[in-house]
């Protein structure tokens, strides 16, 4: 490489504020924008103004048609009507790459990236540096790593694989890509779902220096507290329309944006407390599990009728913690007993013969058949019991699966439709209703409500409640601090894979919860 | 935010699940649609709406076969002979697609059934087997089929070997063992009995037919009907969920492999009894043939999706082809390539035909309603 090219590398401005973009000019208007799906209108006449240089919050429910105005953005769908307009021309994206050329970068919520290529691959995939069909390897190499820097991840290095890097690292490739297309108009998809505490505010550091260059963000999330920090303004979508348009993020008070979304209003609310009962008997007995790497010399129990909350940081060891009292994982020491019998490590079947259940983290890799039917899902712990002889008795299946769509208020509630059709909410309750259905006397909830709408949350919350006044005990693992400290009698604080803290919820508040689960974490990148 | 912090007002708390949340319009609209649809919709009703069009494609078929030699199907005696004579073809490689059928629905593949036919082909007609009968002869042939299979899926299961490799290595293997144990040289059935297995027809229908349609119909129950079935879906669907639902993995996975040996155990028999002798090259690329009989019938490469019913169409079309190209004289190179052509050519049309449709349908109910 001669040297008058590294000097049209090094000039080459990285992010460059686009001329044509003032902060404050409107970059995108969407007018009456429509799109329909057969038997399905997604988008009814949606309204959105993005300005350059703002964070602008999208909220809306499940299935409040989000997903489909990312993509119809993103150039994966085409309206039917009405008008986008980029800019000041109107635009009409064949296809995903015309968006990227037009400068719209999307990152979506599950990263679509390659795990087998490198950082620097997959920052310029699809549009390599090339001098005579050659992808300029160390030109691509270089120019990644000023966008990391910039993206204040200097220590990611471009040649390491993607499938190496944590969640957060990965997060910050996809905003790599985003800016190795100079995109003036970034969309995010829930990134915070994927994010411990200390990383989102890496994250939100990284928003504020892009806004401040006049790129415009568009940032969806479900959680309001997000949107308070680092929004601008908000749009909110409710069955397709846009039902509240330009709010100001900061000032519209929470109750107003839930009834926009919802139809109602309602808040975070928790099931009433029953008073504690420690005459019930125990149930599980956790003594001294251990596996190296992911926790250390862990234990506790679970009652009859207790909830008991393990609140802690993504990397804590809390879900693994989970799986290894589930015999999903073998613990390297220590032993699970269940009603005072010693489970055999490492086996799900003796876990769910002992009466355990669990709801994993990821819902749809972990939990569902997406293309079957709902009650198939419900049962498939337990189609067995409704067999005779090894064969299956659909009827009485459905029959079962259709009691727990009644009593968890499924939505439809036709449970021979395929769950993916479902919302993240009514998914999660065919996760929930499988344990329903056996006599399950634990279950285990590894992040109940992520990805779930506000009002099918508190309908979850009442659920588990109502499993433990039935007796059920319930392990519940949740990154969101009041969540734990709402629902659950009793909590567990987890940090680096140890214990730190227990005491009834009652005892506790958020902060000293974020207190214990933060001290000694990895701080850097937070905002000071 | 004091308004998101817990804050457990009671009278809301009681109050909330009474209420009804809103009812989602496009919700409604899905839920709608799906009950107009659902006559059809019920268990393995994507996989009929499949079919249809594999009986189509059949149907083509047969109509180009009376459009290119009109002086045959003129005589309704040739006509139902030949019709007899496809589904003898389909009988053998039939039965090995119905095993195949369950492991690639279990999420994996079985390269080795064309070498398990020709091994257990070969052991049942040594000599030694052969003194015992044809007791001996059938029970060596599917206790060579299960065994192998239950090689390959320990290989898969704990061995933790990726199917294509495992089976791979067991196609290299069986077949060498077969060559071995032959000495390369053919090995002649003298048991009237085997024999007789491929030349008796009962009621004008061959024996091998009826074997046919058996274990198609015990594989059409075991998939539907009973739990076995169910576990073959989620495992090859989403062995993840299905490990934390508490099923055996592994096991199942094992057993799937075994029950593929089991079909190709049978279909030794049926072979053997068909060319009166055995040999380590018999059987020769079962393994494409059923693979590509599967995949045309609808079962998804990836798991967790098939049908029994369209894994013997898809058989049935291939050996109708067959059939179409002998009738006219052709050379079996062409047939090849038409072959070829029409695996792809049926998965584009499946394709489309199951968008276009269902979108139909869909608008037509929009109008409608």
């Amino acid at each position: 490489m001669n040297d008058s090219e590294e000097a049209e590398v090094t000039n080459e401005p990285l992010v460059e504020a686009p001329a044509d973009t003032v902060a404050g000019e409107v970059v995108l208007r969407l007018t009456d924008v429509v799109k329909t799906f057969p038997g399905v209108r997604a988008l009814d006449g949606v309204q959105l103004e993005v300005r350059a240089g703002e964070v602008h919050c999208l909220l809306g429910q499940n299935g409040a048609g989000k997903s489909t105005l990312i993509k119809v953005l993103a150039g994966v769908h085409r309206p039917d009507s009405g008008e986008v307009v980029l800019r000041g021309e109107p635009a009409a994206f064949v296809n995903p790459q015309a968006a990227m050329r037009a400068g719209i970068a999307t990152i979506y919520q599950e990263l679509d990236l390659v795990e087998d290529l490198s950082v620097a691959e997959n920052a310029f995939l699809g549009h390599e540096p090339r001098r005579l069909g050659f992808v300029r390897r160390g030109h691509m190499a270089r120019r990644t790593r000023q966008i990391l820097a910039r993206l204040g991840h200097p220590e990611i290095p471009p040649g390491r694989l993607v499938r190496h890097l944590p969640a957060a690292g990965k997060q910050i490739v996809s905003m790599a890509r985003a800016l190795s297309h100079e995109a003036r108009l970034i969309i995010m998809d829930e990134p915070s779902a994927v994010l411990a505490h200390d990383e989102v505010g890496n994250l939100f550091r990284i928003i504020r220096e892009l806004t401040a260059q006049g790129i415009a963000v568009i940032y969806i999330s479900h959680r309001l507290e997000e949107i308070r920090e680092i929004g601008d303004r908000v749009t909110v979508l409710k069955d397709g329309r846009t039902t509240a348009a330009n709010l100001p993020a900061r000032e519209t008070p929470t109750r107003d944006l839930v009834s926009r979304m919802t139809g109602r209003t309602i808040e975070y609310v928790f099931p009433d407390r029953p008073a504690d009962d420690p005459a019930s008997d125990e149930l599980l007995r956790v003594e001294g599990l251990t596996r190296h790497g992911e926790f250390a010399d862990v234990s506790l129990d679970v009652r009859a009728g207790e909830i008991v909350g393990i609140a802690g940081l993504v990397g804590s060891g809390r879900s693994e913690l989970l799986e290894t009292i589930y015999g999903a994982r073998r613990a390297q020491a220590g032993t699970v007993r269940m009603g005072g019998r010693t489970l055999r490590p490492g086996s799900v079947g003796a876990a769910v013969r002992a009466g355990m259940g669990m709801a994993p983290e990821e819902r749809k890799s972990q939990a569902l058949l997406l293309g079957e039917p709902i009650y198939r899902n419900v049962t498939l712990a337990t189609f067995g019991r409704y067999a005779r002889l090894g064969f299956t008795d659909a009827a009485r299946e459905r029959a079962a699966a259709d009691r727990i769509a009644t009593s968890l208020d499924l939505r439809p509630r036709d449970v021979r439709r395929a769950v993916r059709t479902l919302s993240g909410g009514n998914q999660q309750k065919v996760v929930v209703g499988r344990w329903l259905l056996g006599d399950t006397r634990l279950l285990l909830l590894d992040e109940p409500t992520r990805g779930v709408d506000v009002g099918a949350r508190a309908e979850l919350y009442q659920v588990i409640r109502e499993l433990a006044a039935r007796g059920v005990g319930v392990l519940l693992v949740s990154s969101e601090v009041p969540e734990v400290l709402g629902l659950a009698d009793r909590v567990l604080v987890m940090r680096e894979g140890r214990v730190v803290r227990e005491a009834p919820a009652g005892e506790l508040d958020e902060n000293t919860v974020l207190d214990l689960v933060m001290a000694g974490s990895l701080m850097e990148g937070a905002p000071a | 935010m004091s308004d998101t912090t817990p804050t457990a007002a009671p009278e809301r708390a009681a109050s909330l699940p009474a209420q009804s949340p809103p009812v989602d319009p496009a919700e409604t609209a899905k839920a709608d649609r799906s009950a107009g649809l659902s006559w059809w919709r019920g268990d393995g009703g994507e996989g009929a709406k499949r079919n249809l069009g594999l009986l189509a494609t059949l149907v083509v078929l047969v109509v180009i076969g009376i459009l290119t030699r009109p002086d045959l199907y003129g005589d309704a005696s040739w006509v139902w002979g030949n019709t007899l004579t496809i589904l003898k073809l389909a009988s053998v490689v039939g039965v090995v697609t119905v095993g195949m059928t369950f492991v690639i629905i279990g999420g994996g593949i079985d390269l080795s059934v064309g070498a398990i036919v020709a091994l257990a082909g070969v052991w049942c007609t040594t000599l030694a087997t052969q003194s015992y009968g044809a007791g001996g002869m059938i029970f060596s042939a599917l206790t060579v089929g299960v065994a192998v299979g239950l090689v390959n899926g320990l290989l898969v299961s704990y061995g933790r070997l990726v199917p294509f490799i495992a089976t791979l290595a067991m196609m290299v293997a069986a077949r060498g063992l077969a060559a071995e144990i032959s000495d390369k040289q053919t090995q002649v059935s003298n048991d009237t009995f085997i024999n007789g297995i491929a030349s008796t027809n009962v009621l004008g229908i061959p024996l091998l037919v009826y074997i046919l349609a058996a274990v198609v119909l015990a594989g059409w129950v075991l998939l539907n009907r009973t739990t076995f079935g169910r576990r073959t879906v989620a495992v090859g669907g989403n062995p993840e969920a299905a490990r934390l639902a508490g099923i055996n993995v592994r096991r199942h996975t094992v057993l799937l492999y075994a029950l593929s040996g089991l079909c190709c155990g049978i279909a030794a028999i049926m072979l053997t009894a068909q060319a009166t002798s055995a040999q380590a090259a018999m059987a020769n690329l079962y393994e494409l043939d059923a693979i590509a009989a599967a995949i045309i019938g609808g079962t998804l490469l990836s798991g967790g999706r098939g049908t029994i019913i369209g894994s013997l169409l898809g058989v049935i079309i291939f050996s109708t082809i067959t059939n179409l190209f002998a009738i006219n004289g052709l050379s079996t190179e062409a047939q090849n390539m038409v072959k070829g052509g029409i695996i792809v050519a049926a998965v584009l049309v499946q394709q489309v035909q199951f968008r276009s449709l269902t979108q139909f349908l869909a608008r037509n109910r929009a109008t409608t309603t």
